[in-house]
């Protein structure tokens, strides 16, 4: 019995804490207890499985002794358990902050009795994405946690959130509709949904289809990830949630997309048909998310549009359809989404603690909380790309990869690379120099939590450590620097993860191992089309 | 794989007016189009199973090709219970905009229309007042409040420059003029006395 076979476990008990949850919804400590608890187990779990994957070990587990092509098959390999990990580990650090901000507030930003149970059922959405090895069920993955994420995106029904939540809901039906009329089309050509399945036949298409179905998914899975021009949803939805609820949309929804553009590219459509597009997409998607950011002065659009801004870098790995660009990407993946949740999770503290998430509002702050500053200061650093960071790692990767692959649009997207990595750092080192750096007084319009912030700590140290604790409430700080923490480790142990991505990097490219996992050893193994990355 | 023309052409026209109708303002209309475009999507995943055919209840003597395709039909069922809950929640979305708003259009974004209306010129960016460039600060500015440097850029050439009324921004909910904003915020400028560091107090 292997390890994998537990796989489903890790969109079973996610689904079971959130009925506990839901059945304890008038016993908040309980569900308090309950949802950390699972959560943390899936997390066990979920550590196993990617040890079990580790050193190149594709599993399938077939669902109700239904077996391929016919069944539902859940795929467990390198990337997949990857993503397993770095996703349930940030839901939890989420799930804790979101935790102490109600316990702090009095709940009522965030009515909590619903946000455990929904909370929970995006968790499992997530992982079923993951784990999907059957196109249908990746559909119905998506649907899961986009149906939890609605319900997160309007948590208290106020005015700006519904009026988000409707460009939201509204945008991610579209591309679920266009899921759906992918699938049905990929049927009608194929007769069958199972993707290790469909990897054999659709190679057997002729190209004009081919192409067809290919597009018609990728534009599906693009505007899930947000990739321009289908972006513009993200920035006008992302920043009215509360705190917690967008640090955990803009860590897993558009990786998930990302995700699941990455087996299109490798698992059903092998080759460089689509590079080129891909490739301008990815240029575009870097350059104008970070001109955008640079336009905001609210610290939560400003970080979604670097959200958007960085799905390119990882559009542009998965674009050079190369071993070195691929496993460039995986990392970028797994780092982007541990630092733009710590991020957006330290902006919450920041709000916080100034009163504000406008740059006009704010200042002082270094002085006021030097953790705060700390903690913001080190993903920001990272997600800029500055040296020792595994933002720098990860992008040098790519530049390399880039210049490995050595056409013009190539050394193109180097530049752009490059050019957007310095730009997000201006636009991080804006917020810095704004929000943390200057008197409070020097601010266009000071919050006046700023101002009065040395009369509070003069009355006593008995007053200061009472309004530090309202404040900075001990979980939410902790969670943080927890997550912070995680991508200081994703820098420390960069040399095991890109050898993890690098092996999971070519076992996508080769493919042999998820469609002979999936349908037995025996299967012929179609050759994967001539690629631009070899020269 | 034969199909249906009647089923196609139905398709087609609940396409047609489900995109219709997701591209009014009006929210009621845009849960329609969106009912129209789940429900003409399955039609297509119907239309992929090929001709009706017998149910798919296993018999010895039956060739396997007489059966109908059963799989479209339970990926058109999954398809309307997630189209059911997104419908649901689409209504209560609906009722509490109407509640909020009184009205069934979508809002247009605050921060956005802030962003658009935001003038290209940055008081703290862009102001042309040179801040400490010079020994003497103060004399960079014109009596009649605007500086030096606009007048070396038009020179005597009394342009379009000239005729334009003052730039002005919004700042803390007032409106004022652009050189003033800019002034207020440099230090070593107008009402701020230059510390040694060059910085305000």
């Amino acid at each position: 019995m292997n390890i994998a076979s537990f796989a489903p476990l890790a969109v079973v008990l996610p689904i079971l804490g959130a009925a506990l949850t839901f059945l304890l919804i008038r016993h908040t400590r309980a569900q308090r207890a309950v949802s950390i608890a699972l959560l943390s187990l899936t997390l066990g779990l979920e550590c196993l499985l990617l040890a079990s994957a580790w050193n190149g070990g594709t599993a399938a587990v077939t669902i109700g002794g239904w077996l391929p092509p016919w069944g539902i098959v859940m795929v467990v390999d390198q990337f997949s358990s990857l993503m397993l990990v770095v996703s349930s580990a940030i839901s939890l650090a989420v799930l804790v902050y979101a935790t102490g901000q109600g316990m702090a507030d009095g709940d009522h930003d965030a009515p909590v009795s619903i946000f455990h149970p929904t909370y929970l059922i995006l968790v499992a959405g997530v992982s079923n994405a993951f784990l999907s090895g059957d196109l249908f069920n990746l559909y119905v993955g998506f649907e899961i946690l986009l149906t939890a994420s609605y319900v997160l995106m309007t948590l208290g029904g106020t005015g700006p959130r519904i009026r988000a939540g409707v460009t939201y809901v509204v945008v991610s039906v579209v591309s679920s509709v266009l899921f759906l009329i992918s699938i049905a089309m990929v049927y009608g050509a194929t007769g069958t949904v199972n993707m290790a399945d469909l990897a054999i036949k659709l190679g057997e298409l002729d190209q004009g289809t081919k192409t067809l179905l290919h597009v018609m998914l990728l534009v599906a899975f693009g505007i899930k990830a947000a990739v321009f021009p289908l972006s513009f949803w993200l920035p006008d939805s992302y920043p009215t949630a509360p705190a917690p609820v967008t640090a955990v949309f803009a860590g897993l929804l558009t990786k998930v997309g990302v995700y699941a553009m990455v087996r299109t590219e490798t698992l059903l459509f092998p080759g460089d048909t689509l590079n080129t597009p891909l490739m301008v997409a990815a240029l575009l998607t870097m350059v104008v998310g970070i001109l955008g950011a640079l336009a905001q002065s609210d610290i939560k659009r400003l970080l979604s549009f670097t959200l958007v801004s960085h799905i390119g870098y990882m559009v542009f790995g998965l674009a050079m359809s190369s071993a070195a660009g691929l496993a460039a990407a995986v990392f970028y993946v797994a780092h982007h989404i541990t630092i733009q949740t710590s991020l957006f999770l330290v902006t919450g503290l920041i709000e916080r603690r100034g009163g504000s998430s406008s740059v006009d509002r704010l200042g002082g702050l270094a002085k006021l909380s030097p953790l705060l500053a700390l903690l913001f200061f080190v993903p920001g650093m990272n997600l800029a790309g500055i040296p020792p960071f595994s933002g720098f790692l990860g992008k040098v990767g790519l530049m390399q990869a880039g210049i490995e692959l050595g056409t013009p649009l190539a050394y193109a997207l180097v530049i752009g690379g490059v050019a957007t990595s310095l730009l997000t750092l201006l636009a991080i080192a804006r917020v810095w120099n704004r929000a943390f750096w200057r008197r409070p007084t020097d601010a266009e319009h000071p919050d006046p939590v700023l101002l009065a912030a040395p009369a509070v700590r003069l009355s006593g140290p008995g007053a200061k450590a009472n309004n530090t604790v309202t404040l900075l409430p001990r979980t939410m700080v902790g969670s943080t620097l927890g997550l912070v923490v995680l991508g200081v480790a994703l820098t420390v142990f960069a040399g095991p993860l890109f050898g993890l991505s690098d092996r999971a990097a070519r076992d996508m490219l080769d493919r042999a191992p998820y469609i002979q996992a999936v349908l037995g050893s025996d299967v012929p193994i179609p050759a994967t089309p001539a690629v631009g990355g070899v020269r | 794989m034969s199909v249906n023309l009647t089923l196609l052409i139905v398709m087609g026209a609940l396409y047609a007016c489900g995109i219709y109708l997701i591209l009014e303002r009006s929210l009621t209309r845009v849960l329609l189009g969106l009912m129209l475009l789940a429900n003409a999507t399955n039609l297509l995943i119907l239309a992929t199973g090929g001709y009706a055919g017998l149910a798919p209840l296993f018999a010895k003597d039956t060739p396997a090709q007489d059966y109908n395709d059963p799989l479209p039909q339970a990926l058109i069922l999954t398809s309307i219970v997630i189209s059911f809950a997104v419908t649901a929640f689409m209504l209560g979305i609906i009722y509490r905009t109407w509640v909020l708003a009184r009205q069934d259009d979508i809002q247009d974004d605050l921060e956005d229309r802030r962003v658009a209306a935001t003038p290209s010129f940055d008081a703290e960016d862009d102001a042309e007042v040179p801040a400490e460039t010079s020994e003497f600060p103060l004399t960079m500015l014109g009596s009649d409040g605007r500086d030096v440097s606009n007048h070396q850029a038009s020179g005597g050439d009394t342009g379009p420059e000239t005729v334009q009324p003052v730039a002005t921004v919004v700042a803390g909910g007032r409106e004022m003029p652009a050189e003033h904003a800019a002034a207020e915020e440099k230090p070593g400028s107008l009402n701020i006395d230059p510390s040694p560091e060059g910085g305000g107090k």
